[in-house]
């Protein structure tokens, strides 16, 4: 008797193991194909243009769309980096033209084949490897009612002792990659001294960055680092016309925000399909008002609260290549000089 | 002979248990060492001025963490031995759970009383006075660690002090001894041989500290050799780098076990003397002014953080976060991983011991055995994150490390409980033995029916408590998930760290009651099913 209710037991927890163990192992093979596109967390949250786009292209694809996301574009390219030639993703959205010779090398990439005549970017595009959707400036966003006289340079910014700034970590996040890009291309050789100054007035760094921005507008501290169309934001959906972008007469970094395709995507079809909806009229009118930044290719006019933004009369730039020849020592200079 | 043929493979458990953790970690650590010897350049690294800061940061953290620990606890390990008052054995039992308590929970009540927005904030802001973000930064890692440690250093050195026999408290009190002199003649001479070893214990779990330093430190500036290791994979996909700060905190580690172990010699834990004898200086003026302090010291340090986690759980939106789906997947991948790890680390623990009490007991070759329940304990010298980061090496050629990472932290786990369930099981599987070995043989029992009719009865409430401080430890782990886990796999404890990094404090609070529900409801249920009526 006692021998049977010991076996019972044993079988029963047995069951209850495997039970567990099954859904773990069990496929998943839905109807739809998937579409699997890593981004960056603000671009597929649900205040993101992330649900928009996945409305748009899975009206007429007989798919799914999923995006992954992940705290900012660097990360989308270390995640990328760690997973190799496994990755799921079938699509990367959210890099930048910093991070594209960098991501080219990783040899995961293909030619995106679209046409890039008539963009509405500053420059020329020749890269057939990634294909932008937006571009914009990095600039440190204030809330005019509190800071009164915000610096006009970014040396002035750096000299004053009674402001203090939160930044997003160049490891993870392309905003802090921008900025240390900008810091690099004003300062040279002296950027570890910058960087010293710069981190005494900071109160954090954090690693993406809607992070950053969520803590700005809670009033802690007196300037974020952003974009010179984030103001636009406030302007537009909430009616705030008190945060304003700081105009730097050093000049602004520019960004350029990328999506490419990998190599080994499971969904080759649909990847494409995707590339060539960048482009769009449907993708490309949700990102004025969806990501804030400046479409890659106009076709609706913007919204007049646009034309108040400044304008970056220097717009600086490293080259994609230059970059990934020093990102890895300018990033530990960063992280050497602020660690003091 | 068939007493010997029946249990001539006494062996084959011990082999197989010591082969899987031979395989996991060996092969993790050959291939940092491979990786290492064909493309690393070692003095660069140790002359890179960050890793250095880095290094000497570890250091300088675990040392103060230590010192400060310690110099706490010892006052109110004394006040604890002089007071009695109701509830004092559940805070000592509530301070035996410390090291079980998921970091991140604590991590979330620091946050929510010394952060921006935390209650220390919101109180001093009625007098105009704004602290800051004190919390971030050496400070708040130096309170979670005290926070963790100062239990574990107060029972250790309320444990000497009660060895004390009863004797001489009365001589003492007869001679009329001030509490100086009480602490100079009787308490100090029983603490004094328990500090060394207590002294390294708290600087090894500050030393190798994770989840902690992770979320609290900030920045690159407060980072520990397990943090960098994890940013150099993460953040920088520099795996030489990882791969050269794994190697230099395995030597430390290894160093430091190695140097503990032949000084600090750990003095066997004298047991309490039983009946006690009221101390004489419980009535001492000054005593009771000083007791009051430290009590209040105390209180300060560990309620508020607690409170914090019990009641800024039910908020206004408690029920939309706890009806968020990504909770429950979350709570179900941490549930498995759970069980899974629980259960290898007790079989593990239980194939090794199964072996060496024969070594032990009928052999006689007692080193042999020790050494290889040792093995057993391998992850404190090689702690997660090094094991991860090998593991990752040299699985990322043959299979997609992200796909697998559950089964990962499954075996992480199940590793870094083995310590502890070797040291639940150890005496009770022996006592087994000793009592039943030779009556069993005689009767000629079968394998099946000695685990069944004399194992079983004996070991099932160990082995429940063996599994339920395992669920525990793994149910509360934030280590190789952090690197491996994903948007699709992730367990509450990382959930709850990306809230408390995008301060969503409310569904942090959500989050860390709930987990901490979980602890508390498998703990209990594996006790009261495993353990049996009388656990």
């Amino acid at each position: 008797m006692k021998h049977a209710t010991f076996i019972k037991k044993i079988a029963f927890l047995t069951t209850i193991i495997t039970s567990l163990a099954i859904p773990a192992v069990q496929a998943n093979d839905s109807v739809n194909p998937e579409l699997m596109v890593y981004t960056y967390d603000s671009f597929a949250s649900d205040w993101g243009p992330g649900p928009k786009i996945k409305a748009a292209f899975e009206q007429d694809c007989n798919c799914s769309l999923n995006f992954v996301a992940l705290e900012d574009g660097v990360s989308i390219l270390n995640r990328v980096k760690l997973e190799g030639k496994f990755t799921k993703a079938d699509v990367l959205l959210g890099l930048d033209n910093n991070l594209m010779a960098e991501a080219v090398a990783t040899k995961l990439l293909v030619p995106h084949k679209q046409n890039t005549q008539q963009l509405s970017l500053p420059a020329a595009w020749d890269n057939q490897y990634f294909l932008p959707f937006d571009y914009g400036h990095f600039a440190f966003i204030y809330d005019e009612t509190k800071l009164k006289n915000p610096p006009a340079s970014l040396a002035e910014l750096i000299e004053r002792e009674d402001l203090n700034i939160i930044y997003q970590d160049p490891r993870t996040s392309t905003p802090g990659l921008g900025f240390m890009l900008w810091v690099k291309s004003v300062y040279g050789d002296k950027a570890p001294q910058a960087w010293q100054k710069i981190a005494d007035k900071t109160v954090t760094i954090t690693k993406g960055w809607s992070q950053a921005y969520g803590m700005f507008l809670k009033g802690e501290a007196d300037m974020v680092l952003s974009y010179t169309t984030s103001p636009a934001y406030h302007m537009v959906t909430e009616q705030k016309f008190n945060y304003k972008a700081a105009a730097f007469s050093e000049g602004h970094y520019q960004q350029t925000e990328v999506v490419a395709r990998l190599k080994n995507s499971k969904q080759p079809e649909l990847a494409d399909k995707f590339m060539a909806f960048v482009l769009t009229p449907a993708f490309q009118d949700i990102i004025a008002t969806g990501n804030w930044m400046l479409p890659a290719k106009q076709a609706a006019s913007l919204p007049t609260e646009f034309s108040q933004l400044i304008t970056p009369e220097t717009s600086l730039e490293f080259s994609s290549e230059q970059v990934a020849q020093q990102r890895k020592l300018w990033v530990k200079e960063w992280r050497n000089a602020v660690s003091q | 002979m068939p007493l010997i043929t029946k249990t001539k493979y006494w062996w084959c458990s011990a082999t197989f248990a010591i082969s899987l953790i031979l395989l996991l970690v060996g092969g993790s650590f050959l291939a940092l060492i491979n990786f290492s010897q064909s493309e690393l350049d070692f003095t660069a690294v140790l002359t890179d001025s960050y890793i250095q800061h880095v290094i000497k940061f570890s250091f300088f953290q675990a040392c103060l963490s230590a010192i400060l620990s310690i110099s706490i606890a010892l006052p109110l390990a004394r006040a604890f031995s002089r007071r009695e008052f109701f509830g004092k054995q559940l805070i000592l039992k509530l301070f035996n759970l410390s090291l079980v308590l998921p970091v991140i929970i604590a991590v979330f009540g620091i946050v929510a009383v010394h952060g921006k927005s935390g209650w220390i904030n919101q109180f001093m802001s009625l007098f105009n006075i704004d602290t800051g973000h004190y919390i971030y930064g050496l400070t708040g890692i130096l309170v979670a660690h005290l926070f963790f440690n100062i239990p574990l250093a107060t029972r250790i050195i309320l444990q000497a002090i009660e060895s004390i026999p009863s004797e001489s408290w009365r001589l003492a009190s007869q001679l009329n001894l001030q509490p100086k002199h009480l602490f100079r003649i009787l308490e100090w001479p029983q603490i004094k041989p328990q500090l060394p070893a207590l002294f390294s214990l708290i600087f090894m779990l500050c030393f190798t500290s994770f989840a902690i330093v992770m979320s609290l430190g900030g920045g690159p500036d407060f980072a520990t050799l397990e943090v960098a290791i994890y940013q150099a994979l993460k953040f920088d996909f520099d795996i030489e780098q990882a791969v050269a700060l794994a190697i230099i905190q395995i030597t430390i580690t290894a160093v430091l076990m190695l140097v503990s172990n032949l000084w600090f010699k750990p003095q066997t834990m004298p047991s309490p003397s039983g009946n006690y004898f009221t101390r004489p200086d419980r009535q001492h003026t000054i005593s009771k002014y000083y007791d009051l302090a430290i009590f209040t010291v105390a209180a300060a340090l560990f309620i508020p953080p607690l409170l914090a986690v019990l009641l800024s759980g039910i908020n206004s939106k408690t029920l939309d976060f706890l009806g968020a789906e990504a909770l429950w997947q979350a709570t179900a991948i941490s549930l498995k991983i759970a069980i899974f790890s629980s259960l290898l680390s007790a079989l593990l623990a239980i194939s090794i011991l199964f072996s060496t009490r024969v070594l032990k007991l009928r052999l006689g070759c007692s080193n042999l055995a020790h050494g290889i329940e040792s093995l057993g304990s391998i992850i404190l010298v090689v702690p997660a994150l090094v094991l991860g980061t090998g593991l990752f090496l040299m699985l990322r050629e043959t299979i997609d490390v992200f796909s697998i990472a559950p089964i990962l932290v499954v075996l992480v786990n199940a590793l870094m409980a083995l310590p502890y369930q070797l040291r639940i099981l150890n005496q009770p599987i022996q006592d087994s033995f000793t009592a039943y070995d030779k009556l069993a043989t005689s009767l000629g029992m079968s394998t099946w029916q000695r685990l069944r009719l004399v194992e079983w009865p004996l070991l099932r409430k160990p082995i429940a408590m063996g599994l339920g401080l395992a669920s525990v430890l793994s149910l509360g782990d934030l280590s190789v998930i952090a690197l491996f886990g994903s948007q699709d796999m992730q367990t509450l404890p990382l959930v709850l760290y990306r809230q408390l990094g995008s301060y969503q404090l409310d569904a942090a609070a959500v989050t860390a009651i709930f987990l901490l529900a979980l602890c508390c409801m498998v703990f209990y249920v594996i006790e009261r099913f495993i353990g049996g009526k009388y656990a």
